[in-house]
């Protein structure tokens, strides 16, 4: 246990209308000329400098990790104006079990994971299976700047400035076959690198899965930076899931494969404890966890610090509006 | 070691550096100095001291025997109310980070959940033994009638580690649960093994309560 101080963020304590005035990071005052080089699709571009060597856990905030710009998302209810979690936070308080279970390990233990070459296999029922190098998935799509609530099922959330694309634009890019009624990500578990894999909390690989609507939404999002950068290891690099609407851990994170299946996969949070974390785990104030309230939820740095009251949790972390009818007449307490 | 023991600084000492932790944790929380979560910080640090010290308290008695250090006796006493003090503070760091000091709902917390009711329980046990730690109570109770209720603390101690394990159970995480629980075992374990031995005329746990004499009654805020 140690000490970390914690400087403040430029964006600390007011509010801000704009994406390209919330984050807290000098890129978004060049923005616009990085919009125009990134005009032509080549996203990939802002990291040929970064191709071929290590990405480090960066435990001093940003500046530090090859810039990835997005652009003004226009999904609907991708651009909330909360004020965002401190970069510092985001990427010093993860779960990411393959590093460690405590908190604080990832961003200590993650500077091992290599993120370079990186190749995620599409298998299944796809009519265009293979493998799809990672700098070719940051060029399939327009990046895009999305500001998420994150909510984590052990009642703390953050606000994260995201940079991806819709999933959906890469599942329609290898086709699904009509017996395609879900979507399985396995992440990499690779005990040279990771040195918890192998310890007894979960299964490896930790597994995750989405219903085919639910992977299909315009939200879910396949996401390779955050704060206008690439994602730090701790944070999933070099590619994850985002699924806003859910529970963290419905997030997976270093993505190598996603497979299509008929058949509801199984998850590694569910087969470790079936009854504190079902499939589908829609952030919802009204199901609690077995062991504790979901009702309200601690914001991470929120103003006042220790003494700083719960907010409320919404309704598929305030999502509803967009995602509600994909549960239309399902029980969620039973589906929880 | 008797001789530095029986030094009459040798109590202040051993008071301040048990409130090392509680100076700690509440420089963290003033300097932003505990992580991102400081609240689940808090609560959890002083769960792990109010463990630490359950096991420190049980474990003065097999190290007297062992080592032939009389003297540590004098400090049982302390030790056990700073066990009592950082369960105090665990618990209001709960009921105010976590429930905003909102009694129904922390009512409606422990009925709900094992994990805390058990936590609970164990807080609830052992403030009869806090309130007894003095010598006027041994004298009042009687020696026999006192050491049974301060028997109470292997209970305790069971019921702690429960908390911890279940607190624990929806992570699987179990490798800090099991090092208490080695710890309490070797401890509680040695005192089955000493009395069935009957090597020592003595009764296993601890001095006779009466024998102890401090001159300065400790207590912990």
């Amino acid at each position: 246990m140690s000490f970390h101080s914690r400087p403040q963020g430029r964006n600390s304590g007011f509010i801000h209308p704009l994406s390209s005035e919330i984050t807290p990071r000098a890129i978004y005052e060049s923005r616009r000329d990085l919009l125009k080089l990134m005009a032509g699709g080549a996203a990939g571009a802002a990291l040929a400098s970064f191709a071929g060597r290590e990405a480090f856990a960066q435990a001093t905030g940003p500046h530090k990790l090859a810039l990835l710009p997005g652009a003004k998302s226009a999904v609907p209810g991708a651009q909330t104006m909360e004020k965002l979690t401190d970069y510092k936070d985001a990427t010093s308080y993860n779960n990411f079990y393959e590093f460690g279970t405590d908190k604080g390990d990832p961003v200590k233990n993650a500077g091992t994971l290599k993120t370079r070459p990186w190749t995620v296999e599409v298998e299944g029922l796809v009519k265009k299976p293979g493998k799809y190098g990672i700098e070719d998935l940051l060029k399939l799509s327009a990046q895009e700047e999305r500001i998420y609530r994150l909510r984590c099922v052990e009642g703390w959330s953050m606000v994260i400035p995201w940079v991806g694309y819709s999933l959906a634009e890469l599942i329609k890019k290898v086709e699904p076959q009509g017996n395609a009624k879900y979507v399985e990500f396995v992440t990499l578990a690779d005990p040279k690198t990771m040195p918890f894999v192998g310890s007894r909390v979960l299964e490896w690989p930790y597994t995750e899965g989405l219903r085919m609507d639910e992977a299909m939404h315009p939200l879910t999002l396949l996401a390779f930076g955050m704060y206008g950068e690439v994602l730090p290891n701790q944070n999933g690099a070099p590619v994850r899931i985002v699924v806003p609407w859910k529970y963290g851990f419905k997030s997976a994170k270093s993505i190598v494969k996603i497979r299509f299946v008929e058949k509801e996969p199984s998850t590694a949070w569910n087969k470790a404890a079936a009854q504190e974390y079902g499939f589908y785990s829609n952030v919802n104030p009204n199901v609690d966890h077995p062991r504790w309230s979901q009702a309200t939820e601690r914001r991470i740095g929120d103003g006042g610090g220790l003494f700083a009251k719960r907010n409320k949790t919404l309704m598929f972390n305030g999502y509803e509006a967009q995602v509600g009818q994909l549960y239309a007449g399902m029980d969620l307490k039973k589906n929880y | 070691m008797n001789k530095l023991l029986m030094h009459p600084a040798a109590k202040p000492v051993v008071f301040l550096l048990c409130l090392l932790p509680f100076a700690w944790l509440t420089y963290g929380a003033f300097t932003d100095g505990l992580g991102a979560n400081p609240a689940e910080f808090l609560i959890r640090a002083t769960g792990d001291w109010t463990l630490r010290f359950i096991c420190i308290v049980l474990a003065v008695t097999p190290l007297r025997v062992i080592t032939k250090t009389n003297a540590l006796a004098r400090f049982r006493r302390m030790l056990g109310l700073f066990a009592y003090f950082y369960v105090v503070v665990h618990l209001l760091c709960y009921s105010w980070f976590d429930m905003g000091f909102e009694w129904a709902d922390i009512a409606k917390d422990i009925a709900k959940r094992p994990f805390i009711l058990v936590g609970f329980s164990a807080f609830v046990l052992l403030t009869p033994l806090a309130a007894t730690s003095f010598n006027r109570a041994i004298k009042a109770l009687g020696a026999k009638r006192w050491q049974m209720l301060h028997k109470l603390v292997y209970l305790i101690a069971g019921l702690g580690l429960l908390h911890f394990f279940w607190m624990r159970a929806g992570k699987n995480n179990f490798a800090e649960v099991f090092v208490y629980a080695a710890i309490v075992a070797v401890l509680l374990g040695w005192r089955v093994w000493n009395y069935a031995s009957k090597r020592k005329p003595k009764p296993s746990a601890g001095t006779r309560g009466s024998g102890e004499k401090s001159l300065r009654s400790s207590s912990a805020g």
